[in-house]
């Protein structure tokens, strides 16, 4: 029925969670975030909707990676740029 | 030209952790503290990986030392695009010891053993600060190198670098086989997403001893003590512009 979905939102759902160990905020409160969001959703049964979600989470999770990578970059330039 | 690039990568405390000194004042608190690919290895693996990409050489091999927790390193290296891995097993005092000397000895061994065309490594650690690891492997294997490199293009049987130095950027082209260290500008490193670790986990990483490679580990550094920082002095609040210009006076800083 659902199932090929459900595969990628479980997927969706372990990525996003693998990604949360890094949240500025903590990998708690990112995780209890998280479920919160996957559950708000958990009856949706329309294949389109669910889809839609599922991008939605992969939009999240290219901005997680940008998030992270401008805060590292950020410090780094602080750290080893002089000020001038 | 066999096509291959060696990538060092180190496993250094993560960069967000606030650094404790230990109170015996011989290091910084590590166990149990959450460690990570140094920033500067991870733009050298992506630059890497990247050279692979547009298919201007064969193979990926990203090396680190250390004890077994080195492994995860490689494996982070692995996910974001290397081939394959070397773990040169370092453990114990030798490890608390170990320094771009001897690093750049191991390196160096690698690269001819592995007939490396490359050796790219980050700039420096974020826990040492010594920036001599990529300079000392070049002068071992008396190979050119380019540092503090801000974009790297391979042109034939040379290599062009532009390096970011005090006056602004220079620009070099050096032979090929060369060193060459990435700077916070060369690239944006990919991230290594679950799916791509899961991948990796196919990929082999090779372990090898020091011994093996005819390596020397003894240092003739000491640390002799290690300590904080000094504390910040509180800042002054004014209230004229005024007292401003009398306290910046009063300091002797106009």
């Amino acid at each position: 029925m659902a199932n090929p979905l459900r595969a990628e939102v479980v997927r969706l759902y372990k990525n996003l969670l693998y990604l949360g160990r890094e949240y500025p905020k903590g990998s708690v409160y990112f995780r209890e975030h998280l479920k919160s969001a996957f559950m708000k959703n958990k009856d949706v049964t329309d294949p389109e909707k669910i889809k839609k979600l599922v991008a939605r989470g992969d939009f999240v999770i290219k901005e997680l990676e940008a998030l992270y990578f401008l805060r590292k970059y950020r410090a780094m330039k602080k750290r080893y740029e002089p000020e001038k | 030209m066999s096509g291959r690039v060696l990538v060092g990568v180190k496993r250094v405390i993560d960069y967000a952790v606030k650094i404790r000194v230990r109170p015996d004042k011989t290091g910084v608190v590590t166990d149990g503290v959450k460690h990570s690919m140094n920033p500067f290895c991870e733009i050298a693996v992506e630059e890497a990986v990247k050279l692979k990409e547009k298919k201007l050489i064969k193979e990926v091999v990203a090396v680190s030392c250390g004890p077994q927790q080195a492994q995860e390193t490689i494996r982070t290296a692995l996910a974001m695009g290397a081939d394959r891995g070397i773990h040169v097993e370092v453990t114990g005092k030798d490890y608390d010891t170990l320094g771009p000397l001897q690093v750049s000895k191991i390196l160096a061994a690698l690269a001819k053993k592995e007939d490396a065309q490359l050796v790219i490594l980050g700039k420096q650690a974020i826990d040492d600060d010594c920036n001599q690891t990529g300079q000392m492997t070049a002068a071992l294997l008396d190979w050119p190198q380019g540092t503090f490199a801000s974009e790297v293009s391979m042109e034939g049987d040379k290599v062009k670098v532009v390096r970011e130095i005090d006056g602004g950027l220079e620009t070099v082209k050096i032979n090929i086989p060369a060193v060459v260290t990435a700077d916070l500008r060369l690239n944006t490193p990919r991230y290594a997403t679950l799916p791509n670790i899961m991948k990796a986990k196919k990929k082999k990483i090779a372990n090898v001893k020091p011994a093996d490679l005819g390596v020397d580990l003894t240092s003739r550094l000491e640390v002799l003590r290690v300590d904080e920082p000094p504390q910040r002095q509180a800042g002054m609040k004014v209230e004229t512009v005024d007292d401003l210009v009398g306290k910046l006076k009063e300091t002797g800083h106009i």
